[in-house]
């Protein structure tokens, strides 16, 4: 007899995503990088390649450093004080950390979309037209375009063509997210990173915007930390598992929901801890 | 501190379902065999109006298996220990059933002595019942070492199986006027056979549960 005809090679559809895999160009590229914040060690020797026209999902339990990440992916967390890194995040092949990169140019490129909808105290089309207005865009047509397209893009045209002129503030929480998601559109970022996006919203809010990512990633490269790691199961082609500031495992995200190789992992994804 | 408790909780109690209605089956084709053996018809009625009972304890593991699945959205281990323990229920199930062909076939033997040694009748049984009780336990205990072993087996109760129906076939050709009788153990050794599959497709569940990939134990 016998035994084990064991499938030790992979299976079809693995290699064939594995091919995927490989062909995609680089997004990012981070490099053993350390951050801390003041003494406290928040993210210990991260080495993450970050594929273009995917969505990356960043995981992991409360602390774990996954916001501190994506925050670093923008340097808005320069924005805290006492606030030091080491290490390289190439994007596109530039360090970010370089003294003469722009942080300006880097967040023309790299959108950001928060936990709560935070649209601005103005019109639906005066959200929109902000970030284009402050890149010296004045002219009505193109702004008129520019608008459309967003909330087209955002997957919210219909609900509010007939009104933006109204405050955003009287839309929905759902539907104030997929406008600050129009606002990130409006700048033709190459990147965006949500933050936790969907943890205040509804759950059919939360399948809209799942779908628009889906969507999104035609177009745009999507880095999206959750909470819910169903959500990461259902939006994400990679996923990488945080833990105490380290990156556990970070792979195809049917891997990691079907069977992940760190125990750590296994106990994370299936609620024994976090 | 164990962190979905009550998760755990129902997963064992699953488990002791499957338990349950593993040694329900097991019981009843081993019973079938004695009926079959002793030419009890009365016995083998009573497998198979009580083969509801088989029935309705694989439909009550599907039925709270779907209800976790639907609550706790199990993944990775758990999800395929779900999944699997779904498929070994059935498993089960369907040697209730040849169990209850093989009851089937004692009701048309009737008081017929046998023609035929059945001598590799008992043997096939006996190595059967081993492998469905042994991979049972090993299932629950997600021990693939002892699965491997179960499926090794297998390979012994197949060359049975061809070397007892060569010999029907034997007997069969030397006295025609019994060739009714041959046929209907050449079922019964068919639905031994069968039921030793299924015990192989437990164990290389067991494979697909603990290691996340298929394995096919059978040549």
């Amino acid at each position: 007899m016998v035994l084990l005809k064991v499938n030790n090679n992979k299976t079809t559809d693995e290699i064939v995503a594995t091919q995927e895999f490989t062909d995609k160009k680089l997004v990012y590229d981070t490099q053993q990088l350390n951050l801390w914040y003041g003494n406290h060690h928040a993210l210990k020797n991260i080495d993450l390649a970050i594929k273009e026209n995917e969505v990356t999902a960043i995981i992991g339990p409360s602390g774990c450093g996954k916001s501190t990440y994506i925050k670093t992916l923008n340097r808005m967390v320069e924005l805290v004080p006492s606030v030091k890194t080491s290490g390289k995040i190439l994007y596109r092949d530039r360090n970010i950390f370089d003294a003469d990169y722009s942080v300006e140019e880097l967040r023309t490129k790299v959108g950001m979309v928060f936990q709560k909808p935070n649209p601005f105290p103005k019109s639906i089309f005066d959200n929109i037209a902000y970030g284009p207005r402050i890149h010296g865009i004045k002219n009505k047509k193109t702004l008129d375009e520019i608008v459309e397209q967003s909330l087209r893009g955002a997957a919210i045209w219909d609900e509010v063509k007939d009104r933006l002129n109204e405050n955003a503030y009287g839309l929905s929480g759902g539907q104030q997210q997929r406008i600050c998601i129009a606002r990130a559109l409006a700048i033709e970022p190459d990147v965006i990173l949500m933050d936790e996006p969907t943890s205040a919203l509804d759950p059919i809010s939360t399948l809209k915007v799942e779908e628009l990512v889906q969507e999104l990633k035609q177009n745009y490269s999507i880095i999206i930390v959750t909470h819910n790691m169903q959500q990461a199961a259902r939006i994400s082609d990679q996923t990488a598992f945080f833990l105490n500031g380290e990156v556990v495992e970070f792979d195809q995200t049917d891997t990691i929901f079907s069977r992940p190789s760190d125990k750590r992992t296994e106990d994370y994804i299936s609620g024994r801890f976090g | 501190m164990v962190v979905r408790e009550k998760f755990e909780h129902e997963l064992k109690e699953v488990q002791n379902q499957f338990i349950t209605l593993s040694n329900l089956a097991i019981s009843t084709l081993n019973k079938s065999i004695d009926a079959l053996m002793s030419h009890d018809v009365d016995v083998a009625l009573s497998i198979i109006e009580n083969d509801i009972h088989i029935n309705r304890r694989e439909e009550e593991i599907n039925d709270r298996v779907i209800l976790l699945l639907a609550k706790q959205q199990p993944v990775a281990t758990d999800l395929r220990r779900l999944i699997v323990m779904i498929k070994a229920a059935h498993d089960m199930e369907r040697v209730g059933d040849y169990a209850v062909n093989i009851a089937k076939e004692t009701i048309r033997l009737g008081k017929t002595e046998f023609v035929s040694p059945i001598k590799n009748i008992e043997e096939m049984r006996s190595k059967t019942i081993t492998m469905l009780t042994e991979v049972m336990k090993a299932f629950i205990a997600e021990d693939i070492e002892e699965a491997r072993k179960i499926a090794e087996l297998d390979d012994q109760v197949d060359d049975l199986y061809g070397q007892t129906i060569q010999q029907l076939l034997k007997v069969g050709s030397e006295n025609p006027q019994v060739l009714n009788q041959i046929t209907q153990l050449s079922f019964v050794c068919r639905y031994l056979e069968r039921s030793a599959d299924h015990a192989t497709n437990i164990a290389e569940q067991l494979f697909y549960l603990v290691k996340g990939r298929h394995y096919e134990l059978n040549n």
